[in-house]
């Protein structure tokens, strides 16, 4: 008897199952969306992150494009090469090209160098910037709170000793964290682009020296040893990601940056870690 | 003169009121004092080892979670919420239970039902009734072995006869309990009715109101849960609505049904006074974390949780039904949380008026 | 006795706040204040446009004299503190953080210059169109908030039938009592400045809001409600009556719809303090030059009401009563419950700051949350009837389009909800942060 009441349990489960099946195929089918087969099969080949780097709403709606022939692979700043090839390939249309973005961080202000000011409140560089201008006297430096770090969909940037650094190998360029910072201390520069002064502030040198210790001091050596790439604007160096100079360690090793601000990427972030555990010589 | 040395900068408001959450805590637990003194009072000494373990294992356990995550153990253990908790499932339970489920139902209070949503203020349901339930439904033996109270044990206890059985003398019957079996055994019967006019007799409900009668540690003395109530009002850590409108309409429902089938259960006032009504609206359902947070809500709220708890003590298979009453409607605070909104200043209800004015 | 028996009016939410420091500084007389070597009067007030500076460094200037010229409509004029040299426009660190240029005057201790304007001794007769045109020249703003210009609320477009004037004399800012103090010791100028209003705008029986805990001031104004046909309405004590939209619902029961404004629904609010400056404005024919701060909190020596000159940085303020007692944890321009937290004692003051107030550590809230509770105080005393702590969750997790269709935008950031919030959670920061958000995606959506 037993037997016979987990037969009807068995047998009424299964026959529900295939009604149901039957009636949802059924459905499919009925309203099946008619949807572009070139632009799923550039969806597949995305990486599906959906930064949003290239200015599409996501990766499904930039798959739709490339589709419709409004943009290229080479706009996707996810992809590597690799994979833009993959994709033009399978649509049969050209790879296209497009200069490749880094974000750069252009503060250096490590606790203590900087005055930050006590702050209490939430813990977000847009939230903190209202009140009162934000903590700290320097009104151009990073905040340290990581907006940028929280937004960035890569995990590319990382807050050592309350300031962000980018990891250049994980960075693509999307631009999100430059758009999220209140002060806009992040930059987007060309990839290839390996040295930058660190120091954002306007101001004049001597006032800048009284509040921090990291910053460009406007004394124009680099822009003299090297009048192609760097630029003075005001008081402040600035490298010049237009031109065709392209910088390297031997030309920061050159000028002896007096302040230290002019640095190449990858030294910037050796330092930070170094400052971080204690063996920072500056 | 000042040197601006040491000026923090923050957004206003500047100041604000001394209350914190442990304050808040620690003014649920005071008042439940009442209600504890009360059940060391009809059930012993053990009822206070019971309440005094349980607290212990939920701060345990919050503090083991809280190490583990790697959040602040002294700050999440310090706000008291996790002793209220484990007060509150003592609260719940016989006075008879082991000592060794204290623990499970503090991992299930803790982290069941509060830490794996995030913590104090993210649990969607009240942490002391997801262990109670928990417990309840895994070891039903356990968790409903009545032990007579103090005046039952002495031999001038009303209607003694319907509360033991006559294989047993330790153990014995809830109120709740005899009269949820009841229809069961005689049928909607007249016998039934008369054996319901037995158990609301006069004597019988101001025993239910001092507390006088089998059930769990903080549940059976109404008198104490008042006095609890008066002090949660007095203190504005509860929303006076959700007790009365839930004890209310648990009234007008039972009353309703025993006026119309009095063979079906008893009247109001025995359901009003009997099993963890009192406990569940006064200190379970006003949880403020897991209750509306606009007075209307907290209407519908209460409404719901009465109407739930009735239709299960009357038509259910458990006898009593105040934990899932509310745990149920917990599940639904976001939904009238949203349908209870206020209109804020300065919109008026002729929308198109407003809109004509831009 | 029919005055003492009127009805106390109020709005509903709002809270109380317990101790709320008036005793401080309440008592004390207003006292005067010595001239200083230097005044910063800063050119951005923080609603409209700059004025234009119409003097240049090394120019001498006596007091009272015009020197910055309003920029538009709404932009009020500057006049000089006191006479002296002119040391050019220079940077100061500004009261909202970031540094604001100032003209700098260099007193030369003579505080010397004649009224620029006419005394209206006939104020009660002459064109309205005269009087308004007085509060422009004496560059009167809100002495109360925002320091907007004045004559915007007394220019109302043709369409809107202005029926109420309401002086706004609540003062619900816990420890500020420079209203107070200004109208229990100047009630005439404040009616008589009431009447003016009234005369402009062309309102029969102006009201003057004053909360009930400063019966003194009530007392003395009623002395004058017949000479200048004016009413006191007693209001009960509680914060934020001293908001436009609130004061309006207390005192008429009428609703300022979202979005709109007082003028909408008949309305005008004024400041007491506004209204005395401009009672000298026509009476005497000065300018704006000078205002009563509050200088107080629980580590100033002797706190108390002083009449400072426009542009005195608030290190002066702060030695006129006498120092400190600890180096303090927070100075705030304003009350505790709106005012701006500074970063340093060089601020100087402008025409709408009505309390320095300096905070020890200790009293002042901590921000540090560990979660809502959902207790649902700050719902209770929401005065806009918001729901603050949805609000907040929404925006942590950067909802701001669930904020938005709560109702985020029609916050006041009175800070009743982050008052009580038992979490000690930033909400009223939030809530900014959301409607700055919102406001540039609404801008962009626009374009």
């Amino acid at each position: 008897m037993d037997y016979m009441v987990l037969l009807y349990a068995i047998l009424l489960m299964g026959i529900a199952g295939i009604i149901l099946g039957v009636v949802i195929a059924a459905f499919v089918k009925l309203f099946r969306v008619k949807s572009d087969p070139r632009a799923d099969l550039a969806l597949e080949l995305l990486p599906g992150a959906n930064c949003g780097g290239c200015g599409r709403a996501g990766c499904a709606d930039f798959a739709k494009a490339l589709a419709a022939g409004e943009v290229s692979p080479a706009n996707c700043p996810v992809s590597s090469s690799e994979q833009i090839s993959a994709i033009s390939i399978a649509l049969g249309i050209d790879s296209g090209k497009v200069e490749r973005k880094q974000a750069v961080v252009l503060c250096r202000s490590f606790i203590g160098e900087v005055r930050k000011m006590n702050y209490n409140g939430v813990q977000d560089c847009v939230a903190a910037n209202m009140v009162a201008g934000g903590p700290g006297e320097c009104r151009y430096g990073c905040l340290g709170l990581g907006t940028c770090a929280r937004k960035c969909p890569f995990g590319a940037i990382e807050i050592i000793g309350q300031v962000a650094v980018v990891h250049r190998e994980l960075c693509v360029g999307c631009g999100k964290c430059a758009a999220a910072c209140p002060r806009g201390v992040i930059k987007m520069v060309p990839a290839e682009a390996e040295v930058h002064v660190y120091c954002h502030s306007p101001i004049k040198g001597a006032e800048k020296r009284k509040m921090c210790k990291a910053g460009c001091i406007g004394c124009g050596k680099c822009s003299r040893m090297l009048p192609d790439a760097v630029k003075m604007d005001g008081f402040l160096a600035q490298v010049d990601y237009e031109s065709v100079t392209v910088l390297d360690q031997e030309a920061v090793s050159a000028v002896k940056c007096p302040v230290g601000c002019l640095l190449t990427a990858d030294e910037r972030l050796t330092a930070a870690y170094n400052k971080l555990e204690g063996r920072g010589d500056e | 003169m000042p040197t601006g040395r040491n000026l923090v900068l923050s957004s206003s408001p500047h100041l604000s009121t001394g209350a914190n959450l442990r304050k808040i805590m620690g003014g649920v637990l005071f008042a439940l004092l009442p209600a504890i003194i009360a059940s060391v009072y009809f059930f012993g000494w053990r009822a206070l080892l019971i309440i005094v373990v349980s607290a212990l294992c939920c701060m345990a356990a919050e503090a083991i979670w809280c190490a583990m995550s790697g959040k602040v153990v002294w700050r999440t253990v310090g706000d008291l919420s996790a002793a209220l908790t484990g007060v509150l499932l003592a609260l719940c339970l016989p006075v008879s239970t082991p000592l060794y489920i204290l623990p499970i139902g503090a991992i299930l209070a803790i982290w069941l039902g509060k830490q794996v949503y995030g913590g104090l203020g993210n649990n969607p349901f009240n942490p002391a009734l997801v262990a109670r339930v928990g417990l309840l439904i895994a070891l039903p033996a356990a968790l409903t072995l009545w032990t007579p109270s103090r005046g039952m044990e002495n031999g001038a206890y009303p209607e003694r006869s319907i509360f033991f059985s006559e294989i047993d003398a330790v153990t014995c019957a809830t109120p709740l309990g005899v009269a949820g079996i009841t229809p069961k055994i005689v049928g909607k019967s007249v016998e039934a009715q008369r054996n319901f006019e037995h158990l609301s007799s006069r004597e019988m409900l101001k025993k239910y109101f001092i507390g006088d009668r089998a059930g769990s540690l903080g549940e059976t003395s109404v008198l104490a849960l008042i006095i609890g109530y008066i002090i949660l009002v007095a203190l504005n850590l509860i929303n006076w609505r959700v007790p009365l409108f839930f004890i209310g309409t648990v009234a007008v429902f039972t009353g309703i049904i025993h006026f119309f089938f009095p063979g079906v259960t008893p009247g109001p006032l025995f359901h009003v006074l009997n099993g963890g009504l009192f406990l569940g609206a006064v200190f379970m359902a006003t949880d403020m974390v897991t209750s509306p947070i606009t007075g209307t809500g907290c209407v519908i709220f209460a409404v719901g949780c009465g109407i739930v708890t009735s239709v299960i003590r009357i038509f259910g298979n458990y006898p009593e039904g105040v934990s899932f009453a509310i745990l149920f409607m917990n599940a639904l605070v976001p939904l009238i949380d949203r349908c209870c909104g206020h209109r804020p200043f300065g919109y008026v209800r002729r929308r198109k008026k407003a809109e004509t004015d831009k | 006795m029919n005055k003492s028996s009127r009805n106390v009016m109020t709005f509903s939410g709002g809270i109380h706040p317990a101790g709320d420091g008036k005793d401080l500084s309440c008592r004390h007389a207003v006292r005067g204040a010595p001239i200083l070597e230097r005044y910063f009067v800063l050119l951005a007030e923080n609603a409209g446009k700059p004025p234009v500076p119409v003097v240049k460094k090394g120019d001498k200037v006596k007091k009272y004299q015009l020197i910055a010229r309003a920029d538009g409509f709404v932009s009020a004029n500057l006049h000089a503190p006191t006479s002296g040299e002119v040391g050019g426009i220079v940077e100061v660190p500004g009261p909202m953080g970031v540094p604001a240029a100032a003209i700098e005057i260099i007193a030369d201790g003579e505080d010397r210059g004649d009224p620029p304007f006419d005394p209206i001794e006939n104020w009660e007769t002459v064109d309205p169109e005269i009087l308004r045109q007085r509060v422009i020249d004496a560059g009167l703003v809100g002495m109360g908030g925002a320091s907007f210009p004045c004559h915007v609320k007394l220019s109302p477009p043709a369409d809107k039938k202005i029926d109420e004037l309401i002086l706004n004399g609540a003062e619900c800012e816990p420890y500020l009592t420079a209203d107070h103090r200004l109208m229990f010791e100047h009630p005439r100028k404040v009616a008589r400045g009431a009447a003016i209003f009234g005369r402009i705008l062309g309102v029969r029986r102006p009201v003057i809001g004053v909360e009930i805990n400063k019966g003194d001031a009530i007392e003395a104004l009623e002395r004058f409600e017949d000479h200048f046909g004016v009413t006191v309405v007693p209001l009960k004590v509680r914060y934020p009556q001293g908001s436009e939209k609130q004061l309006i619902n207390a005192i008429t029961r009428r609703t300022v719809r979202s979005g709109g404004l007082p003028m909408d629904a008949g309305c005008v609010v004024q400041n007491v303090g506004t209204a005395a400056a401009l009672s000298d404005a026509v009476m005497k024919g000065i300018p704006l030059v000078e205002r009563i701060v509050t200088v107080t909190g629980d580590v100033v020596v002797s706190p108390g009401n002083w009449k400072l000159k426009i542009g005195t940085p608030a290190i002066e303020a702060v030695k006129l009563a006498g120092g400190v007692t600890e180096e303090p944890g927070k100075l705030i321009f304003g009350g505790p419950m709106m005012g701006f937290a500074q970063k340093s004692f060089q601020v100087p003051i402008a025409k709408n700051t009505s309390g320095i107030l300096l905070l020890p550590t200790k009293l002042s809230v901590n921000y540090e949350s560990s979660g809502c509770i959902r207790c649902g105080r700050c719902v209770q005393g929401c005065p806009m009837h918001l729901m603050p702590c949805l609000l907040s969750t929404a925006i942590e997790a950067d909802r701001f389009d669930l904020a938005y269709q709560n109702h985020v935008m029609d916050c006041m950031e009175c800070g009743s909800c982050a008052y009580v919030c038992p979490d000690h959670r930033p909400l009223v920061q939030n809530i900014r942060r959301a409607k700055a958000e919102l406001r540039k995606q609404l801008a962009n959506n626009g374009k």
